[in-house]
C-alpha cells in the first residue's frame, strides 16, 4: 500500500508536505522539515495547520490533527529501578538479571535513589510541579517479557505533573526564523522497562532477553498539543536534548533509550475531538515525523470515504513507510491497577519540610537537586546569540548535531579568530565534510586544534580562503599533518609581493587580448574570468581582492 | 526450646543425636503430613557443623542445634519450595528469606520445609495438593490424638506446621500471619502464635499471599521462646523496604531477665480490665477478601510457567500456554481467588470495591487506635470464637484474627483454657504497633497464670503416645524423649 501525498493548503498555494529531514544526528540545518504555510507569513504560535485531501473543494471542511505523546527515556544509572543488576546495552542475553528481575517468588523491590533523582532533575528541567509524596502502582498483563504478570508504574500519584516542554520550529524563508512553541506535561513518572522477546518465525519460537527488564524509564506524558509530524520531532529532540543535557537519559533512540507512543486524532475545529489510535513503534525522529503525518491523512482520507476510525494500537511499517493496525484480538484492555504494596510511598523534602537531623542518605532534598541542574539547551543557545553573534538556527545546529557545540567551543577557545568566522567554518565547511561522508563528530579526521591552527592562518592572512578550504582538505586526508606543515610543503602562502603579482597580471592580459576587448567594451563582469586565471597561476595563493584592484588599475590606464 | 538449649549447652545430648532422633520422629510420623520436604541430609550436616562448634566451644547461641521447622512458603536456597502447589512443585529457590537466613545463621538446624493451604490461601489446611493424604489417614483415627489434628485441620493456613510442633518434630516453627496463619492453628493445638508488628520483620522471600498484611510469624510452645526467636528476627532488612528503618533495641526476653519481668510483672498485677468498642469488625472480612484476592490476582500471575514450575504441553501460542498451564495446576480456592481478584480491580469496580475495602481498612485501624488511645495498652479477645468448629462455621470464627492484621498490630495467641470437650482455645493479646515486647510480657503473665503450657506438655505426650501406641509404634522411647 502506498502512502498517500500528504498536503498543506492555504493561500491558494499547495506544497508538498516535505520529509522532515533527517535523524538525530543528521540534521543540517536547525529542525527543518516541512515548509508549513501556518508558519510563513504569519507568527501566530497557536495556529493550527489544516489538512485536506488532495482536491479541496471551495467550501470544504478543513480538518485539524491532535497529537499526543508518551514517551519513554530510560534512565541513566548503574543499576536497575527496583534491583542492583547492572544496566547496559549489548550485554550477553539474560546476563544482567537478578532475582528479583526474573520475578522468582517471594522477592521484593528496592527502590534506586539514582533514578529517583533523576526523575525529580527532569522535572524541574520541564518546569514540573515535584510531588512531595507519590505511590507506586501495579499494572497488570500478561506477556512474555514482563515476567512479574505487572508493571510497577506510578499511574495515581506521579513523581512530577504540570509542566511545560517549549520547542523552536523554523519557518520563513530559508528557514530562518525560529518560532517558540510550548507543549504542556501532563505528567512524569517512574517504571520498570519490560524485557525483550526476540521472535524466532522460523521455529515459531520466542525467545526472552531479561537484561532490560526492570530498568528505570522515565515516562513522559505531553498532552495532546501537537498537531503534527514536525511538531512532534522537534519537541522530542528538544526533550533529548534536555535529557541528555541533565544525564538523566542518554536518549539514544537508535539503542532504545528513547521510545515514543503517538496519540493521533484528527477532526474538525470547533467539534468535538475524534477517535483515536496509538501508534506504537516509533525508534527514530524521522519516522516519528513520519508516521504521525502518515496516519493524519490516513484518519482523513477514511473519514472523508465516509469510514470511520477505530480505537486501535498501530504500528509504524518503516520500510512501507505506513501504519498498520496490530490486530489485537483482546480489543481495549483493561489493566487492573492497584497500588504497589511493598513500596511505601516516595517522600521527598525540600529545605522547608526536611525534618532536622535526617540522615541525608535516606532523604531527596529536591532544592539541592535544583541547584545542580545543569544550563538547559535553550538557555546555551541564547548564550551562543549573545556570546557570539550567531543567528539563532545556527545555535539550533551546534546543539543538534551530538557533539558538535563543544567541537565548536574548543575551536573558539584556540583560535583568535572571530566567532562569526569560527560559526561559519564550523557550519558550513566542517559539517558539510562530515555530511558527505556520513560520519558523526566524534569520527571526524579533524580535530578541533587542527582548525583553530587552520583558522588563525587565515586570520593573519598568511593563506587565502581558496588556499584554507584546500589545507582543509588535506587535512581531511588524515596524514597528521598541522596545517603549518600543509602550508609550507604545498607553498601556499598567500603572495605578498605586490610587484610579481602585477608582472603575472600584465602577461595574463596579454595573453587573453579577447577578454580584455569585452572589458573594455562595457562588460565588468568578464574581469572575473582574468581573476580567476591569475589565480590558478598563484595556485590560489594570490588575495583575489589585490588582484581585481590590479587589474582594474591596469585596464583604466 | 529454651529447655532444649540448655540441655544442648551442658552436653546432656548433642546436635546430631538431637537431629537424629527427629528426624526418625518425623520418619514415623509421615502420616501426619505434616512436612511435604524434610531436609534430611541438610539437617544433618547442619548438626554436624553445630557440633564442631560445641566441641571447640563456638556455639553461637541459644540457637545452635536447634531443630526447627519452616513453612512451605518461605523460600530455602537448594530446597524445593513449592508452597503446596502443583505450580511450584519443583522449585528450588536460589536463596533464602530473610528470616530462614537469620536463624541458620544463629545456628538453627532446618528440619523441612511443613504443610500449608496451596499458595497459603486457606484457613482449614486441607487445600494444598499434599494435603489429601492427610485428612484420610486422620479419619481411620477418630477416637485418638489424631481427632485433635483433626481439629487442627480447621486451623489454617499453616496447619502441617502447627502438626510439626506438636508432634515434637522441632522446637521453633515460621510461618506466615496473613489473616491468621499464625494464630489460629496454635490455639486449636494449644501453642503460642506470635505475629509481630507490620514491618518488625522482613517479608523478603517469602512467596507472598498478601504483602501488604504478610507477616513472618512465630510457633512456639511458650511465649519465652517467641520472644527470643523474635528478638533475632526484628529489624531492618535492606531487601525489604517495608521494614522499620530505625534500629531495634534487642529484645530483652524473659527466661534470662526475671528481674525486668517483675518489673513488668508487677505493673501488670494493678491491670485494669475494660471493655472497648471495634465498631467496625463486622465488616473486616469482606473488606480483607477484597483486599486479599486483588493481590493474589497480581502475586500469582507471575506463575506462569514461562521461568520456573509447571509447565503445560501446549505451544501454540504464549498466551493459550499461559491459560492451560494455570489452569490444570491451581485449586478451586485460588481460581476463586484470582478471579474474584481480578473482578475488583476492573476500572468499573475499583470505586466500589477496592476503594470501599481500603477505606474500611482505614476504619478498622482508626478503630484500635482509638481504643489504644483510651488507655488500654493490651486488647484481649479469643483467638478463635470456640474450639475448632465445623467449616461452614469457620468463616466467623476468622474476624478475631484478620481484624488484627488489617491494621498490621502484633498480636499473640497463647493456650487458654480447656473446654468441656478437653480442646484448647487461644487467647489473643494485641498490642500497639511495636510494642511487641509489652505484648510478650503480658503474654508471659498469662502464660504464668493460667500455667497452661506444663498441663498442655504433659497431656500432650500422653495423647501423642496414645496416638503412637494405635500405629504400634513404641510410646517409652517417645516419653523418655519428652524434651528432646
Amino acid at each position: 500500500m502506498a502512502a498517500p501525498m500528504q498536503r498543506w493548503v492555504g493561500r491558494g498555494r499547495h506544497w508538498t508536505f516535505a520529509r522532515v529531514d533527517g535523524g538525530s544526528c543528521h540534521r543540517r540545518e536547525a529542525p527543518t522539515g516541512s515548509t508549513s504555510n501556518r508558519i510563513r507569513g504569519r507568527s501566530s504560535v497557536a495556529q493550527q495547520p489544516l489538512y485536506t485531501t488532495q482536491k479541496p473543494r471551495k467550501g470544504e471542511h478543513k480538518w485539524a490533527a491532535v497529537v499526543g505523546l508518551e514517551i519513554h527515556a530510560q534512565i541513566s544509572s548503574n543499576s536497575k529501578l527496583f534491583s542492583g543488576s547492572q544496566v547496559r546495552f549489548s550485554a550477553p542475553p539474560n546476563s544482567l538479571v537478578s532475582f528479583f528481575d526474573a520475578s522468582l517468588p517471594g522477592t521484593l523491590p528496592v527502590l534506586n535513589r539514582r533514578c529517583v533523582e533523576a526523575a525529580v532533575m527532569t522535572g524541574l528541567a520541564l518546569n514540573c510541579h515535584i510531588n512531595k509524596k507519590s505511590l507506586f502502582d501495579r499494572k497488570h498483563y500478561f506477556y512474555a517479557d514482563l515476567p512479574a504478570g505487572y508493571q510497577i508504574t506510578q499511574q495515581r500519584l506521579p513523581i512530577a505533573v504540570n509542566g511545560s516542554l517549549t520547542y523552536g520550529v523554523c519557518a520563513g524563508k530559508k528557514q530562518s526564523q525560529v518560532i517558540p512553541k510550548t507543549v504542556r506535561i501532563k505528567q512524569i513518572q517512574l517504571e520498570q522497562d519490560s524485557g525483550k522477546s526476540l521472535h524466532d518465525d522460523l521455529r515459531s519460537q520466542t525467545l526472552i532477553d531479561l537484561n532490560r527488564a526492570g530498568v528505570g524509564l522515565l515516562e513522559v506524558v505531553l498532552e495532546p498539543d501537537l498537531s503534527c509530524g514536525e511538531e512532534a520531532a522537534t519537541a522530542v529532540r528538544e526533550l533529548q536534548l534536555i535529557l541528555q543535557a541533565l544525564g538523566t537519559s542518554q536518549a539514544n533512540m537508535a539503542e532504545g533509550q528513547l521510545r515514543v507512543d503517538a496519540n493521533i486524532s484528527v477532526h474538525h475545529p470547533g467539534e468535538p475531538l475524534g477517535v483515536r489510535t496509538e501508534v506504537k513503534n516509533l525508534n527514530s525522529i524521522r519516522f516519528l515525523a513520519k508516521a504521525i503525518d502518515y496516519e493524519i491523512q490516513r484518519q482523513i482520507n477514511e473519514l472523508e470515504n465516509g469510514g470511520e476510525i477505530l480505537n486501535e494500537t498501530r504500528s509504524f511499517h518503516y520500510q512501507l513507510g505506513c501504519t498498520m493496525s496490530m490486530r489485537d484480538k483482546e480489543g481495549k484492555q483493561d489493566y487492573r491497577f492497584m497500588p504497589e504494596p511493598n513500596l511505601p510511598p516516595l517522600v521527598l523534602y525540600d529545605a522547608t519540610s526536611l525534618p532536622a537531623g535526617a540522615d541525608p542518605q535516606q532523604v531527596i532534598n529536591i532544592d539541592q537537586i535544583r541547584e545542580t541542574l545543569p544550563e538547559l539547551p535553550s538557555v546555551t543557545r541564547e548564550r551562543l546569540v549573545q556570546q557570539y553573534g550567531m543567528l539563532l538556527e545556527h545555535s539550533f545546529t551546534l546543539l543538534n548535531e551530538v557533539g558538535l557545540l563543544e567541537f565548536f567551543q574548543n575551536v573558539i577557545k584556540e583560535t583568535r579568530a572571530e566567532p562569526k568566522k569560527v560559526t561559519s567554518w564550523v557550519l558550513n565547511t566542517f559539517l558539510g565534510y562530515l555530511k558527505q561522508q556520513n560520519l558523526a563528530v566524534s569520527e571526524s579526521p579533524v580535530t578541533p586544534s587542527a582548525l583553530a591552527e587552520l583558522l588563525d592562518l587565515l586570520d593573519s592572512r598568511t593563506i587565502s580562503s581558496a588556499a584554507a578550504k584546500q589545507v582543509f582538505e588535506e587535512l581531511w586526508k588524515r596524514e597528521g599533518k598541522t596545517p603549518g606543515q600543509i602550508v609550507s610543503e604545498k607553498q601556499l602562502e598567500l603572495m605578498e609581493d605586490r610587484g610579481a603579482l602585477e608582472q603575472l597580471c600584465h602577461s595574463m592580459m596579454e595573453a587573453h587580448p579577447q577578454v580584455v576587448m569585452d572589458l573594455k567594451k562595457g562588460n565588468p563582469r568578464v574581469i572575473n574570468k582574468l581573476i580567476g586565471l591569475v589565480r590558478k597561476a598563484t595556485q590560489n595563493r594570490a588575495d583575489p581582492a589585490m588582484i581585481k584592484e590590479i587589474l582594474e588599475k591596469k585596464l583604466s590606464s | 526450646m529454651l529447655e532444649v538449649s540448655a540441655a544442648l549447652t551442658q552436653g546432656q545430648i548433642t546436635p546430631t543425636e538431637l537431629c537424629q532422633k527427629r528426624l526418625s520422629l518425623i520418619k514415623k510420623t509421615k502420616f501426619l503430613n505434616a512436612y511435604i520436604t524434610v531436609s534430611e541430609e541438610e539437617a544433618f550436616k547442619q548438626a554436624e557443623e553445630s557440633e564442631r562448634r560445641s566441641k571447640n566451644e563456638q556455639s553461637l547461641g541459644d540457637f545452635d542445634g536447634i531443630p526447627t521447622a519452616v513453612k512451605d512458603n518461605f523460600s530455602t536456597s537448594g530446597i524445593e519450595t513449592a508452597c503446596a502447589s502443583n505450580m511450584l512443585k519443583g522449585y528450588i529457590p536460589p536463596s533464602n528469606a530473610t528470616v530462614v537466613q537469620k536463624l541458620l545463621d544463629q545456628g538453627a538446624l532446618l528440619m523441612g520445609k511443613t504443610n500449608l493451604d496451596e499458595f497459603a490461601m486457606g484457613s482449614r489446611s486441607t487445600d494444598g495438593v499434599y494435603s489429601k493424604q492427610y485428612r484420610e489417614k486422620r479419619k481411620q483415627n477418630p477416637h485418638s490424638k489424631n481427632e485433635d489434628l483433626d481439629w487442627l485441620m480447621t486451623g489454617g493456613s499453616l496447619g502441617g506446621t502447627a502438626v510439626a510442633m506438636s508432634a515434637f518434630t522441632c522446637y521453633v516453627a515460621l510461618g506466615s500471619a496473613t489473616g491468621g496463619s499464625t494464630r489460629n492453628p496454635a490455639a486449636h493445638c494449644r501453642l503460642v502464635g506470635f505475629k509481630p508488628s507490620y514491618g518488625l520483620v522482613s517479608h523478603h522471600g517469602l512467596i507472598p499471599l498478601v504483602n501488604l498484611m504478610d507477616v513472618p510469624g512465630i510457633l512456639t510452645r511458650c511465649v519465652d521462646d517467641a520472644a527470643v526467636v523474635l528478638s533475632v528476627l526484628a529489624g531492618h532488612d535492606t531487601n525489604d523496604c517495608t521494614t522499620v528503618q530505625d534500629p531495634i533495641n534487642p529484645f530483652i526476653w524473659f527466661g534470662r531477665c526475671e528481674q525486668t519481668i517483675t518489673v513488668f510483672l508487677v505493673q501488670i498485677e494493678g491491670a485494669k480490665v475494660i471493655e472497648v468498642s471495634i465498631p467496625h469488625t463486622s465488616y473486616s472480612i469482606v473488606c480483607y477478601h477484597v483486599l486479599c484476592m486483588s493481590e493474589v490476582a497480581l502475586n500469582i500471575a507471575r506463575l506462569d510457567g514461562l521461568q520456573y514450575g509447571h509447565r503445560c504441553d501446549i505451544d501454540v501460542s504464549t498466551q493459550s500456554m499461559y491459560a492451560s498451564t494455570r489452569q490444570e495446576v491451581f485449586n478451586d480456592v485460588v481460581r476463586g481467588r484470582i478471579l474474584s481478584g481480578n473482578f475488583f480491580l476492573l476500572k468499573e469496580n475499583w470505586e466500589n470495591y477496592f476503594i470501599k475495602a481500603q477505606k474500611v481498612q482505614r476504619l478498622i485501624a482508626n478503630d484500635f487506635a482509638n481504643a489504644f488511645n483510651s488507655g488500654v495498652d493490651v486488647l484481649l479477645t479469643p483467638t478463635i470464637l470456640s474450639e475448632a468448629v465445623p467449616y461452614l462455621e469457620f468463616i466467623k470464627g476468622d474476624n478475631r484474627t484478620q481484624t488484627v492484621n488489617m491494621a498490621g498490630l502484633p498480636a499473640v495467641s497463647i493456650p487458654a483454657a480447656r473446654p468441656n470437650q478437653g480442646l484448647p482455645v487461644g487467647l489473643q493479646l494485641t498490642g500497639h504497633a511495636f510494642c511487641d515486647q509489652q505484648l510478650l510480657t503480658v503474654a508471659k503473665w498469662f502464660e504464668k497464670q493460667v500455667q497452661f503450657p506444663v498441663i498442655q506438655l504433659q497431656e500432650l505426650m500422653d495423647d501423642f503416645s496414645s496416638m503412637i501406641t494405635h500405629h504400634q509404634k513404641s510410646a517409652n522411647i517417645l516419653l523418655s524423649e519428652k524434651y528432646f
